[in-house]
Formats: C-alpha cells, sequence, structure tokens
C-alpha cells in the first residue's frame, strides 16, 4: 500500500494524545468512585457517596468525549489513528464509518466501557435518594467493572494509537461486516451484557449492606428488563446477518460466540421470572442472587470468548492479550460472588414455601431449572473442545447434532411450560380450576397433533410435532387469559369488548406485557421447528438457461451480470421463479470480491481473489422462504488473470481497472456453469415476527407505568385506609 | 496544547467530583435518610398493591377459590397496612 503523509497529521497525532488524556482521566475517575463508594458505604458518609456519583457521571462525560473524537476521525477519514486506518478507507460507506468502531478490539472495549457508564450514570441517578446501604456498593462495583475496561484499553488495546506516518487510504471495514444488521448487532449485545452489571451490582450492594429484601430487585428490574431485550435484539440480528450474508442457509451453527451470547439470555430469563416468586412470595432469595451472579459471570464469559482466541469463530476478533485479564476479573465475581452469598445464606431464608404444584411459583421453578440446565448443556458443549484437550490433549468440538439432541427435549418442554405458568396463580390453584383452566388449551393441542399428522408427514418429526401441539397450548392459553381480562372488565364497567381488552391490559401492562413476550416466543420456536424438520435443500450446478426443480418451485437461470465498483466486484445471477406453472417473481443471489491486500495476487489477481461475501436472493413470505446463494466458477479466469499479472503489472492503475472491467465483461457474457444453493425453508420468517413480537410485549411490560400506579394508588388507598385507621386505634 | 486542554479537563472534573467533599453545611433535605426509607416504602407499597390486584385478578379469573382468595388478600392487605404505617411514622414530624 502507498504511504503518504496526510497534511493534518500533526492535528491527528495531538487528538490520539488529547483521546489518551480523555481516557486516563476516565480510569482515575473509575478507581477514585470504586473507593469513595467503598468508603462512603463504610463509614455512611453521605458526602464520599454522593462524590463517588458524581466520579461516575464524569467517566460517562469523559468517555463520551472519546467517543466523539474516535468517531469524528472515522467520518473524516483520519488514518493519522491506527483504529481509523486498519478499519476503515475513504471507500467505505459513510454509515459503516460510524459503525466501524466496534468492528476492532479497541473500539468494542471502548463501546462497552461507554455504554456501562452511561447505564451506571442512569441508575445512580435514579436511586441517588433512594437505597442508601445499597448504593455505595453498587457504585463500587460498577465502577470498579468500568476501570477494569478503561484500564484493559490503556494497558492491553488502546484506542488511540497513532501512526507516523498516515497512510493515504485505510485498510477498510471487514467485508463480512458491511451488512445493517452487523453494524447493530454489537451495540445491542454490550448494551445486553453491560445492562446485566446493573441487577449484579446491586445484587452485590444487597448482600455487602445485608438489605436483602425486594427493593433492589425492584429497582433495577427495568435494567434487567432492557439487558434481557438488548440482548435478545442482538442474537435476533445476528442470527438474520448469519441467515442473509453467511451463504450457509442456517441462522443459528452453535458457533462458540454466538452460544456465548445464549447463555446469559436464558440464565437471565430465568432470573427474570424467579425474581417474580420473590417479589410476590419472598420465595427463591439464594437461587436469585446465584442467577444474577451466573448471568454477569456468563456476559464476561461472553467478552473473553470474542477476545481471548480461545476457541475458534467466525464473530471472534482472534487471538489477544486481553484474554488473561477477563478471565482474572471472571474468577474474581464467580468466587467474590459465591463467597458472599454463602456468608449472608442465614439472611436468604425464604419466607414462605411452596404451598402447592399446582401454583405459578412451582411452575417458575420447573421453567426456571430447564432453563438453567439448557445453558448447561450449551456450556458444555461449547467448551467441549477446552475440556477434551485438558483431558486428553486433543481439542474435540461437538457439532450441531450433539447439541441438538440435548437442547431440543429441553425446549420442547419449556415450550410447554411457557403456555402453563401464565394459567396458574400464585399460592395455590385448585384442582378444578386447574381442570377447567387446561381442558381447552389442551384440547387445541390434541387437535394440533391429530391435524398436523392428517396432513403432513409431521409423524416423522415428533420432536417438532411436540413443538407445534405445546405451542399451539400456549397461544390458546394465552389467548384465554386475554380473553378472561377483557371478559372479567366487561362484566364490571359494561365496556365494549375491544375496549375493555385495551383497558384490562393497559392497566397490567407488566403482567401481559410478559404474556406478549410468551406468545413471541412460541411463534419463534415454531418457526424453529419447522424450519429445521421440514427444510428442503439443494446444491445445483446450473448453466445459463438451465432449470432444476427444488420443492414445489422450479427455477431457472436467466442471466449472469456484473457491478463493479470501486470497493467490489459484484457477480449477480438472475433467477426466474416458477411454482406450478406460474412464474412468481425473480431471485439475483450475488457473489462479492473485495480486493486482496496480499501483493502475491498480483495486480489483477488481486480483485478475485480478496474476500468475498454472498448476498442471497430472498423470497419470504408467512409460509416460508425461497432462499438462494450463488457461487461463480472463476477458475475458467485463472489464465487470463496469471497473464494479466505478468503484463500489467507495469501499467498505470487507470489501464489495469480497463483490464479487470474486459475481463469481468468477457466472463459474464460467457459464464461457466455456477453453483447454487437453493433452500425452501417453511415458516422460518415467524422465527424473526416472533421475535419482534416478543420485543414488543417487553417493551410493554417495562414501560414505565406511573399513570396506573396513580390509578392503583386511587383504588386502594381508601380501603386500605379505613383498614389502617382501625388497625392503628387498636394497636 | 493538548497537555493544557487535557490538564484542564483534569481540573474540571476533581472540581466537579469533590464538590460535595468541600461542602460543609449540613445535609440538604434529600439527604435525609427519612427520605430515602420513605422513597423505598413507596416502591414497596405500589408493589404490595399489584399484588393485590393480580390477586382480585385471578378470583375474577376463576383461578383462586373463594377461600384461597380471602386467605391470600387478607395476608398481603396485612403487609401493605404495615407499610403505610411504616410510611405515616416517617410522614410524622418530628419531634411528635
Amino acid at each position: 500500500m502507498p504511504v503518504e503523509v496526510h497534511d493534518d497529521h500533526a492535528g491527528a497525532v495531538q487528538l490520539t494524545i488529547f483521546g489518551s488524556a480523555l481516557l486516563a482521566a476516565a480510569l482515575l475517575a473509575a478507581l477514585y468512585a470504586a473507593g469513595a463508594g467503598v468508603y462512603g458505604g463504610r463509614t455512611g458518609d453521605r458526602r464520599w457517596v454522593e462524590s463517588a456519583r458524581r466520579a461516575v457521571y464524569a467517566m460517562a462525560a469523559l468517555l463520551t468525549s472519546a467517543v466523539v473524537i474516535i468517531e469524528i476521525a472515522f467520518l473524516r477519514d483520519d488514518f493519522g489513528f491506527a483504529l481509523v486506518a486498519d478499519h476503515s478507507s475513504t471507500t467505505t460507506p459513510t454509515f459503516y464509518k460510524l459503525t466501524a468502531m466496534w468492528s476492532s478490539q479497541e473500539g468494542s472495549l471502548l463501546l462497552w466501557a461507554w455504554v456501562l457508564s452511561l447505564a451506571s450514570s442512569g441508575v445512580l441517578f435514579i436511586t441517588r435518594n433512594r437505597h442508601r446501604e445499597i448504593v455505595p456498593w453498587a457504585t463500587a462495583v460498577l465502577a470498579g467493572i468500568g476501570a477494569f475496561f478503561v484500564g484493559l484499553m490503556i494497558f492491553k488495546a488502546q484506542p488511540f494509537g497513532h501512526l507516523d506516518p498516515a497512510p493515504a487510504e485505510g485498510a477498510g471495514l471487514t467485508p463480512l461486516l458491511r451488512n445493517p444488521y452487523m453494524a447493530v448487532h454489537p451495540p445491542m449485545l454490550y448494551s445486553g451484557y453491560v445492562f446485566w452489571s446493573i441487577p449484579f451490582a446491586f445484587c452485590v450492594g444487597a448482600l455487602i449492606a445485608r438489605r436483602l429484601d425486594a427493593s433492589w430487585i425492584r429497582t433495577t428490574r427495568n435494567f434487567a428488563l432492557c439487558a434481557w431485550t438488548f440482548l435478545g435484539i442482538g442474537l435476533l440480528l445476528g442470527s438474520r446477518w448469519s441467515y442473509e450474508e453467511l451463504g450457509w442457509g442456517g441462522y443459528w451453527g452453535w458457533d462458540p460466540v454466538e452460544n456465548a451470547a445464549l447463555m446469559p439470555w436464558l440464565v437471565g430469563t430465568a432470573f427474570l421470572h424467579s425474581v417474580m416468586v420473590q417479589e410476590k412470595r419472598g420465595m427463591l432469595k439464594v437461587w436469585n442472587v446465584s442467577l444474577i451472579c451466573g448471568t454477569f459471570s456468563l456476559c464476561l464469559l461472553g467478552t473473553f470468548l470474542v477476545r481471548s482466541g480461545v476457541l475458534q469463530s467466525i464473530h471472534a476478533f482472534g487471538a489477544s492479550t486481553v484474554g488473561g485479564p477477563l478471565l482474572a476479573l471472571i474468577a474474581v465475581v464467580a468466587i467474590g460472588s459465591t463467597v458472599l452469598i454463602v456468608s449472608r445464606l442465614d439472611q436468604l431464608r425464604p419466607e414462605r414455601r411452596i404451598e402447592s404444584l399446582l401454583s405459578r411459583e412451582s411452575i417458575f421453578l420447573v421453567n426456571n431449572l430447564l432453563l438453567v440446565g439448557l445453558a448447561a448443556v450449551i456450556f458444555w458443549g461449547t467448551f467441549f473442545p477446552l475440556i477434551s484437550e485438558f483431558f486428553t490433549g486433543e481439542k474435540h468440538s461437538l457439532a450441531a447434532p450433539w447439541f441438538n439432541r440435548y437442547v431440543t427435549p429441553i425446549g420442547v418442554l419449556l415450550v410447554l411450560f411457557t403456555g402453563i405458568g401464565p394459567l396458574l396463580a400464585w399460592g395455590r390453584l385448585s384442582p378444578s380450576a386447574a381442570r377447567r383452566l387446561l381442558l381447552g388449551p389442551g384440547l387445541v393441542a390434541l387437535a394440533t397433533i391429530v391435524v398436523l399428522l392428517a396432513v403432513s408427514d409431521a409423524g416423522h418429526h415428533p420432536w417438532a410435532l411436540f413443538v407445534f401441539a405445546f405451542a399451539a397450548f400456549t397461544l390458546a392459553a394465552l389467548a384465554g387469559e386475554f380473553w378472561r381480562a377483557a371478559a372479567t372488565r366487561r362484566s364490571l364497567t359494561g365496556e365494549s369488548a375491544p375496549r375493555a381488552l385495551v383497558e384490562a391490559v393497559g392497566r397490567n401492562r407488566r403482567r401481559y406485557g410478559g404474556y406478549i413476550v410468551h406468545a413471541g416466543i412460541a411463534l419463534t420456536l415454531i418457526g424453529i421447528a419447522a424450519s429445521s424438520s421440514f427444510q428442503t435443500n439443494r446444491d445445483l450446478r446450473l448453466q445459463v438457461g438451465q432449470t432444476a426443480t427444488v420443492g414445489d418451485y422450479t427455477i431457472r437461470y436467466d442471466k449472469l451480470t456484473s457491478d463493479p465498483n470501486p470497493e467490489r466486484l459484484s457477480f449477480v445471477s438472475h433467477l426466474s421463479v416458477s411454482r406450478d406453472g406460474k412464474s412468481i417473481g425473480t431471485l439475483a443471489p450475488a457473489r462479492n470480491y473485495y480486493p486482496s491486500d496480499d501483493p502475491t495476487a498480483g495486480p489483477i489477481g488481486r480483485y478475485f481473489m480478496g474476500e468475498s461475501t454472498s448476498e442471497v436472493g430472498l423470497r419470504s413470505r408467512a409460509g416460508g422462504d425461497l432462499w438462494t446463494a450463488f457461487q461463480p466458477d472463476l477458475s475458467v479466469l485463472n489464465p487470463d488473470i496469471k497473464r494479466g499479472n505478468d503484463q500489467l503489472a507495469n501499467l498505470p492503475a487507470a489501464a489495469q481497472e480497463f483490464a479487470i472491467l474486459a475481463l469481468v465483461q468477457h466472463y459474464v457474457q460467457n459464464p461457466p456453469p455456477a453453483t447454487f444453493r437453493v433452500i425452501v425453508n417453511p415458516l422460518v420468517g415467524w422465527i424473526w415476527i416472533g421475535a419482534l413480537i416478543a420485543l414488543a410485549g417487553a417493551v410493554m411490560a417495562g414501560w414505565p407505568a406511573l399513570e396506573s400506579r396513580q390509578r392503583l394508588e386511587a383504588a386502594y388507598r381508601a380501603r386500605l385506609g379505613r383498614e389502617l385507621g382501625t388497625a392503628t386505634e387498636s394497636s | 496544547m493538548e497537555f493544557v486542554l487535557a490538564l484542564l479537563v483534569v481540573v474540571l472534573v476533581a472540581w466537579f467530583v469533590t464538590a460535595p467533599l468541600r461542602n460543609r453545611e449540613p445535609a440538604q433535605s434529600d439527604d435525609d435518610p427519612a427520605v430515602a426509607e420513605l422513597a423505598d416504602l413507596e416502591a414497596r407499597k405500589a408493589a404490595k398493591y399489584r399484588q393485590i390486584r393480580d390477586a382480585e385478578t385471578d378470583r375474577a379469573a376463576g383461578k383462586l377459590t373463594e377461600e384461597d382468595y380471602r386467605r391470600l388478600d387478607h395476608e398481603l392487605r396485612a403487609e401493605a397496612i404495615d407499610i403505610l404505617k411504616r410510611i405515616d411514622r416517617l410522614q410524622q414530624p418530628r419531634g411528635e
């Protein structure tokens, strides 16, 4: 790559020095906040606690400034910043320049620390006049985590490194990351990880301060819900990216990094359910503090896996020096929280016992065990290469069939309990009520099985059949819950049915938001079961003009075109699709080739031998997707490329570009047979539709409910006021 | 220049962060322990009201028998009254 010095290089050097100073100041602020928090917590001196809180605000302001400087450097193509030179270029589209920061190890650590500082400032502002015993310790924990990540940047992965002299052009963003899903996926995952640190920090604060009622849970509930939602969106975007960009046709490959994000989501889901049991019934206190400490440890483990290089993954940054410190932090968190929990066991005793198996708390407990069991299975499968290496000296990986064998039955049971839970009441459900409530959904599940056996080959896929039946059970149970809510309100107020439904749901958004999440999850699982069990998958080799049949679809390879631009070469295949003899549209799967930086590839060859990405041709309908990917055979160009490398090496760049365009044009006019992967994926779109519904439910459940709280107050104040008067008089 | 700017930032941060330590005035009203305790109790009260309402919903939906509902409701209301009494005590002017 030619090297030139930018005119404004001195400015870049000054800015990188200033940025490093901001990070150093942020580290000092975080360390001070941790120390002041501990001192304030030990002495009870509020001035130190207030000072610690201000230090966290300062850390947020300093890191925000650091992020702004880096983003401006990306937008200005300031290649004096090593980060910009390594992960952007003048031809990178503006949107991807803005998101390129977190495609690097250093930038993603900055993102982690920045989001943490903002979230910490938010929760400390909200609780500035509450939880006097807990907040100092929570401040210290949050600031300690912040100090760790800022320190990691300063000492191991400095985002403000500068290049001297600055190159005229950057290396550009990794082609696989030039996708809108991938641009948003990392901030969502990191936000998920970071937001889990809030309930974790308050849990540690509650344990240290011995304030182990449910108040820390109520205060951090919405942060936990945000964490769950962000992590869920991150997983959702990652799976969609895999489906559309990686060219293998799947959305989940049991990749270690994917698994690392799924595990805290599963344990966090268990936490969100079990804290309700503590809030309502005063039970599962040990379980709850263990779950949140486990969730946060798994978040750190996910961060470690992406950065350490210990396991092979398409999503990882590769081997680096930050793995050791991260492992040390995980050990500190895991051992420290275990010691803290064991030392507080006497204060974590339950206030009640489970009265009946037919109660919501008992079903929540079963659901918790299934979720944690699922996470444990995935943990074993993910780390099996390291476990096997430890015992045998050889790394053995476990592939998708192993995961499916153990995950599927647990997942099927989870679908069932997703439906049973909402039907039951806290405390105890009478057997007659249980029969009445379970009968309708049970009949729907039975009818689903009968119909599917009659009209499809679902009998050959028993696990999928169970998923459909249990998902139908869940959806029927939830529909029944909404119907009962509307009917009850209607009988009291005489409102119309739709208005009664809206009012009933609006007045208890937390409960019905949760039910919508359950419905979304059921739909997602229907999509997963259908697309994995009833998928038709064919690899074809077609010449232009040839047709092939896949499932109910007939596909014709019409023509090949090219789309060269400064960033990449694109070969686009044009397919016409018909079904039952009727044309239903066209698809245009493409393959993009990004220039290689390898000088041995030659001046012509580098345009064909760099990294390539797939743009799938997709026809999405509610009933399913027709998914196509295309792989042109460029081997026929090898003799021409070799000749071009030999003969055109000394010609100006414009002449080389002209030769490349001529070569591409020649290839497009006389294309050899190409390889296509065609997949008919029934109901696969419901994975993401269901996830979006679940997301809407989570937002609804977490939406601030000031007005409804006021209504609730008005409703109960008078009634309880009378009783309070009586109680006060008699006492 | 960048060093001067960095120094200025550090001084500003130090000034902002240590402001509460320089303040030797008596505690502000929102720094009263009672204010924090009251906020906690208000949150607990709202949560208890939600539980009472949930129990009513479950009874109306036929999930709780009348007997189970009465027992649960009595339990929850007793807890709510305890919270209200504590709030009342905190809200009474000091010295009474």
